[in-house]
């Protein structure tokens, strides 16, 4: 069987500097290729240079037959839409916010006159439905800001297979997605493959979704494919010295966790009954968007509390709370007969030193004026009682701590990687001298092998300094890693929590249930059963304790899922 | 093993990547040779400003009086050599009570929230509905016609804007991580201000300021021509273009030179404002 696309010895040039250096690879009809790689391994450079759509001063050489067509063979205009159809990462900005959808998907098709404007409607509407969006009729008449992100990209994959493409190159077309929908969509795009027969390129960073999508892989490392093979070959017998790195580094949330559960040292913090509202941001919102609804839980001393949960699943105000950046409307935060909430002035500046953040974003982290010493030093300058000499021989103690040497504390934030900066960033709380650490998805703007070393850090420092972490993720398979107890969010509130193992073998919850379910396996060979699907409603009541130490929420209030609104 | 960005201890010098760009190192000349000229004015000015009868009355550019000589026989050369101090007096004067009156109210409001910050941020709206002419007129009204209540008056009905600006910014900083660390950490206001803050503000201010110096120029020239600002005899730039405004056919150098000034320095201070924009934008420094 002939490819229909093949790539021999592309590479794609900045002025001198190489991005992407001899590639090749065939892609073939039904086959869904993916190519995959860590930040600036050049994969979506490679799709740019596909679909002639690479930055100014950025040049492609090499072949890329399409029939026989030489995508890159000066003066080619790719046959963008018609042959090869593109999904991007973000599907808001895919989409113009100023016109319907009906407006978008029919657009397309009048442009290449493909076929008449009522005609376009009416295969618009087929295809709509065809990926999955229920009542696609009065969807046509919707702009993109009024469906959830999930359904947008659905809209985008519509509007790429309306045009017949052979090929469909996806650049990440999941990760601004939650899992749960995550799962759908790649459903969906294999579905499309194996019934439309088209080649699809899934590059992705994430060797969970590879696994379970692709055929064929071709792992790239700073522009160079380093691995192309049969999935599951690579997967389970990998070649290159860099695909076995990047595997070992990838958590999996079947993985069992060898250490054991700390034994119960008492409760250092419990939160009762916290409720936080945000007030709407437009008329039609209303009284607004309820972020903590009635949330109580306790965190042990040493112990790892995860919470896990969804974009608007309230997990970070939880975490703001607890590290009292945000103030409840109602609800005590308790730390050692300590009330957190309660405390103002320079009671809470001294108290709430014991509770430190680590944020997402490693690069607004650290204030980029100050040098990562000057970074390090603040807490204990705040702290007082320390010379200058002291300060310094602490700031090289924490640089230490971190795994990094002293010179480092001269050097300003720019200079450093992401997860060097997330690692200054561990430092400056540990100089507080906190007992607990609130890491409010501290991995998640990384890259897999950075994540793995940040997450062994975290760890290890947990044991040595003797703190209790609370780790706020939506990724489960990288809390199934590090966390003892896990507590899982919806909308504000718990739906379930209890120790990591249980709920991890036996979760109880249906959301639970459906979101391990969703959660994406580093491993082709494993075929899935059916997903349970996401349920329309849950119980979202009271906790209740089913086994010692294991809480599921309870029946009552039955109330309908955000994502069931959002679809009906 | 993580890669460093970078190996240099600094990022490079925002001086460097002024000059670098074009509209930067132009800017740069035209305020340099201002500053010149303002500083050593009694060396280069080749006669007494004031002092009428220096040559005959009108005379045309050009022999002993370069740019020729006004109504009263005063040398025009010397005359806008002096008036470059005063413009650029007013120019720092009323930016300067601008940029830190506008700061303060700017920073009180983002970090202060709630109450104090409705108020704040209301009263500049407020102060904004009026176009800036209009209230530096209404304030030389009632202080008389002079040129310290004039560049007082444009400083004054400068301050919304900077306020708004610089409120803009703090509320930007104010929301990231490291911030919201040093509150972690126990850090006091005076020390979120002074650290953090002030720091990050600064760059958007000092171009924000910049660009701001010649809309004062502009501004205070206005109000000197209106015979509001400057007296006679004062070589201010904006009173000599009023002052000539008789003469335009018989004597058109008498216009045209302090016209071209004044416009040559807007221009100096704009394109400086905008080097200073793109040399001082931490995107620029990777």
């Amino acid at each position: 069987m002939s490819a229909l696309l093949s790539v021999r010895d592309l590479s794609v040039r900045l002025g001198a500097t190489p991005l992407v250096e001899g590639l090749a690879f065939d892609l073939h009809e039904g086959e869904v290729l993916s190519i995959v790689g860590e930040s600036g391994s050049g994969k979506s450079m490679t799709a740019k240079a596909l679909m002639g759509l690479l930055p100014p001063k950025v040049r492609a050489e090499g072949r890329a037959l399409f029939g026989d067509v030489d995508l890159l063979a000066p003066g080619v205009d790719p046959p963008r839409g018609t042959g090869i159809g593109l999904i991007f990462q973000e599907p808001m900005t895919a989409l113009t916010p100023v016109l319907s959808v009906g407006l978008q998907l029919t657009e397309a098709l009048s442009s290449h006159k493909i076929c008449s404007r009522a005609e376009a409607v009416q295969r618009a509407v087929t295809m709509l439905d065809r990926v999955g969006i229920p009542n696609p009729r009065a969807r046509m008449e919707q702009y993109p800001h009024e469906l959830s992100g999930g359904m947008r990209q659905r809209v985008v994959i519509a509007m790429m297979m309306l045009l017949g493409p052979r090929i469909l190159i996806a650049d990440e077309p999941t990760t601004a997605l939650d899992v749960t929908v995550q799962a759908q969509i790649l459903d969906l795009l294999r579905a499309l493959v194996s019934e439309t027969r088209i080649g699809l390129i899934l590059i992705t960073h994430d060797m969970g979704v590879v696994a379970e999508t692709a055929d064929t892989v071709l792992v790239m490392q700073s522009g160079r494919s380093v691995e192309y093979g049969a999935a599951k070959t690579v997967f389970s017998t990998p070649k290159a010295e860099y695909t076995r790195a990047l595997l070992s580094a990838v958590p999996r949330i079947d993985a069992s966790r060898t250490e054991a559960p700390p034994e119960h040292r008492g409760v250092i913090l419990s939160a009762r009954g916290i409720t936080k509202t945000f007030p709407g941001r437009t008329a039609s919102q209303g009284r607004g968007e309820r972020a903590l609804d009635d949330v109580s839980l306790e965190l042990y001393r040493g112990e790892t509390l995860a919470i896990v949960g969804e974009s608007g699943s309230g997990k970070t105000t939880l975490g703001r709370v607890i590290a009292r950046l945000t103030d409840p409307e109602q609800g005590r935060v308790m730390m050692d007969g300590v009330d957190l909430t309660a405390s103002r002035g320079r009671d809470l500046r001294r108290v709430r030193r014991r509770v430190q953040m680590v944020f997402q974003d490693p690069y607004a982290s650290l204030n980029p004026r100050q040098t990562v010493g000057q970074t390090i030093a603040e807490p204990l300058v705040i702290g007082g009682g320390l010379g200058r000499a002291e300060r310094q021989a602490d700031v090289r103690t924490l640089l230490e701590k971190i795994g990094r040497r002293a010179e480092m504390a001269r050097r300003y934030p720019h200079e450093f990687s992401g997860g060097q900066r997330q690692r200054i960033a561990i430092a400056r709380a540990l100089a507080a001298g906190p007992d607990i650490i609130v890491a409010d998805e501290p991995t998640s703007a990384l890259d897999v092998s950075v994540q793995s070393r940040i997450l062994d850090l975290l760890k290890a420092l947990k044991e040595s300094e003797g703190l209790t972490l609370l780790f706020i993720s939506h990724d489960l398979a990288v809390v199934r890693q590090i966390a003892d107890r896990v507590a899982v969010m919806r909308a504000g509130r718990i739906l379930e929590l209890g120790p990591s193992a249980d709920v991890f073998a036996a979760p109880r919850h249906p959301y639970t249930k459906a979101l391990m379910a969703a959660a994406p396996i580093p491993d082709p060979t494993r075929t899935r059963g059916a997903r349970p699907p996401l349920p329309g409603s849950y119980p979202s009541g009271a906790l209740a304790e089913v086994v010692p130490g294991h809480f599921v929420a309870s029946d009552p209030i039955d109330r309908p899922s955000p994502a069931a609104r959002l679809t009906v | 093993m993580e890669v460093t960005e970078d190996a240099r201890g600094r990022p490079p010098g925002v001086l460097r990547r002024l000059i670098r760009s074009p509209s930067g190192a132009i800017g740069l000349v035209i305020v340099a040779g201002l500053v010149f000229c303002a500083a050593f004015a009694d060396l280069l000015a080749p006669h007494n400003p004031m002092r009428m009868g220096t040559g005959g009355r009108f005379l045309p550019p050009g022999g002993e009086f370069l740019l020729g000589t006004d109504e009263f026989g005063r040398d025009v050369l010397s005359r806008i050599l002096y008036g470059s101090r005063i413009t650029l007096m007013i120019g720092a004067v009323a930016v300067g009570i601008s940029l830190t009156v506008g700061m303060l109210i700017g920073m009180i409001a983002a970090l202060q929230r709630g109450f104090v910050e409705a108020l704040l941020m209301r009263s500049t709206d407020v102060l904004f509905s009026f176009t800036e002419t209009l209230i530096a007129l209404s304030f030389v009204a009632v202080l008389g016609p002079s040129l310290q209540n004039a560049v007082i008056a444009v400083g004054v009905a400068g301050i919304p804007f900077y306020a708004r600006t610089c409120y803009a910014a703090a509320l930007v900083e104010t929301s990231r991580p490291y911030f919201e660390a040093s509150i972690s950490a126990g850090a006091g206001p005076a020390r979120l201000v002074l650290v953090h803050l002030l720091p990050n503000v600064l760059p958007t201010m000092i171009v924000v300021a910049t660009l701001g110096v010649s809309t004062a120029i502009l501004a205070a020239a206005g109000l000197s021509f209106l015979g509001l600002g400057a007296q006679p005899p004062t070589s201010e730039w904006g009173y000599m273009l009023a002052g000539s405004r008789d003469y335009i056919n018989r004597a058109p150098w008498l216009m045209t030179i302090p016209g071209l000034a004044i416009a040559l320095t807007v221009l100096g201070f704009n394109l400086l404002g905008d080097g200073l924009r793109t040399s001082l934008d931490p995107a620029a420094r990777s």
